[in-house]
């Protein structure tokens, strides 16, 4: 039987390729001693020189350093992202509510189709899924119902213990005729 | 073949025939004779094999959800997991540690990471085209299956340029594919 890796999914002998060989090895540690010990606390046998060996090493410790810094820099900007709730002006006093950037919640735990729903019949509203410019899904309601909005989504993820910031913006009304 | 592969590249998904099945096992054991005992332990038999018409021409068979076998021409190639449960099945070759970073992100592989000393090739001439399991040196497991693009004694007498045209490779889209 083969031993693949729970981290990086490739037999655990590969791991050393892989971009995330610490996590690999802390995880083949705590799983399967014997194994960890043949691979790690045993020389590697190996026709190349130890020139050769040396290179492969430092560019696989290069990869997977850049892979970690790169990890880090992901895990800031989700901390940094934010959710986007947008009053957009419609008339002069009407106004209309999207909401941006809601991938940003797991989608396991946030249904966009079914809080659409409920949005729809808690305010007694038209609610719909639309592409934004970026070609990204907002939700969008018909009615000035910013406030509850913020206050449901702020409930939401205060209760799933999330942290993502919620940013309510009012679009200003431009008398634009086409 | 398969750096970028995901289930947004299968077209259709059908049910075999038993009659295609029963085609399919007997061109499997002709193409790999080793299979012949273990071929109903693969494709048990009255269980469905799903054909999935991918982009390019590519064809997966599948059976109880796991992609056994993909074929884009004429030859079937088995995919990487088969292989290691059934390691023995399958023409190989070898290539030297300096090889595995470069397979492993998807470069065909070159003749003299096939005649150095940590390489292994056979004795006997195979022909090019012929369907063949990469391992590495100081691995248990196969990392990749390609096609050989020059045959066996061409590879260790001219000894430069490709040597093995890689198909797919441990980490892959293939490897990584969920339906
Ligand atoms: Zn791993």
């Amino acid at each position: 039987m083969v031993l693949y890796c729970e981290i990086c999914s490739l037999p655990v002998e590969f791991c050393e390729f892989g971009k995330s060989f610490k996590k690999c090895k802390l995880w083949l540690q705590s799983n399967n001693n014997e194994i960890y010990n043949k691979l790690y606390n045993s020389d590697i046998k190996s026709s190349l020189s130890k020139e050769e060996e040396e290179k492969i090493s430092n560019s696989l410790a290069k990869m997977q350093l850049k892979e970690e810094r790169k990890l880090e820099r992901d895990l800031i900007n989700l901390q940094n992202s934010k959710i986007l709730i947008k009053r957009i002006p419609r008339t002069k006093h009407k106004y209309i509510v999207a909401i941006a950037n809601l991938d940003l919640l797991d989608p396991n735990l946030f249904d966009m189709k079914k809080t659409c729903k409920k949005f729809a019949s808690k305010f007694a509203t038209g609610c719909s899924i639309s592409k934004n410019s970026e070609k990204k899904d907002e939700i969008v309601i018909q009615g000035d119902v910013a406030d509850e909005v913020e206050s449901y989504l702020r409930e939401f993820i205060d209760s799933n213990g999330i942290n993502i910031k919620i940013e309510h913006v009012t679009e200003r009304f431009t008398n634009k005729k086409k | 073949m398969f750096k970028k592969f995901s289930k947004d590249d299968v077209h259709t998904r059908t049910n075999v025939k038993s009659s295609v099945a029963k085609t399919l096992k007997s061109k499997l054991v002709s193409q790999y004779p080793k299979l012949e005992d273990v071929i109903d332990e693969i494709i048990p038999k009255k269980v469905p094999i799903s054909l999935y018409k991918c982009e390019d021409k590519i064809q997966l068979y599948v059976v109880n959800n796991e992609i056994l076998f993909y074929q884009q021409f004429d030859d079937l190639i088995p995919e990487l997991r088969l292989v290691h449960k059934y390691p023995d099945a399958f023409p190989s070759v070898q290539v030297d540690r300096g090889a595995i970073k470069f397979v492993l992100s998807g470069a065909n592989i070159m003749c003299p990471g096939l005649t150095s000393p940590g390489a292994k090739l056979p004795e006997e001439d195979w022909p090019v085209n012929k369907i063949v399991v990469v391992y590495a040196e100081g691995k248990e497991n196969a990392m990749a299956v390609g096609k050989l693009a020059m045959s066996i004694n061409d590879i260790k007498t001219i000894n430069k340029d490709t040597g093995i045209e890689l198909y797919e490779y441990l980490n892959d889209g293939m490897w990584n594919f969920r339906d």
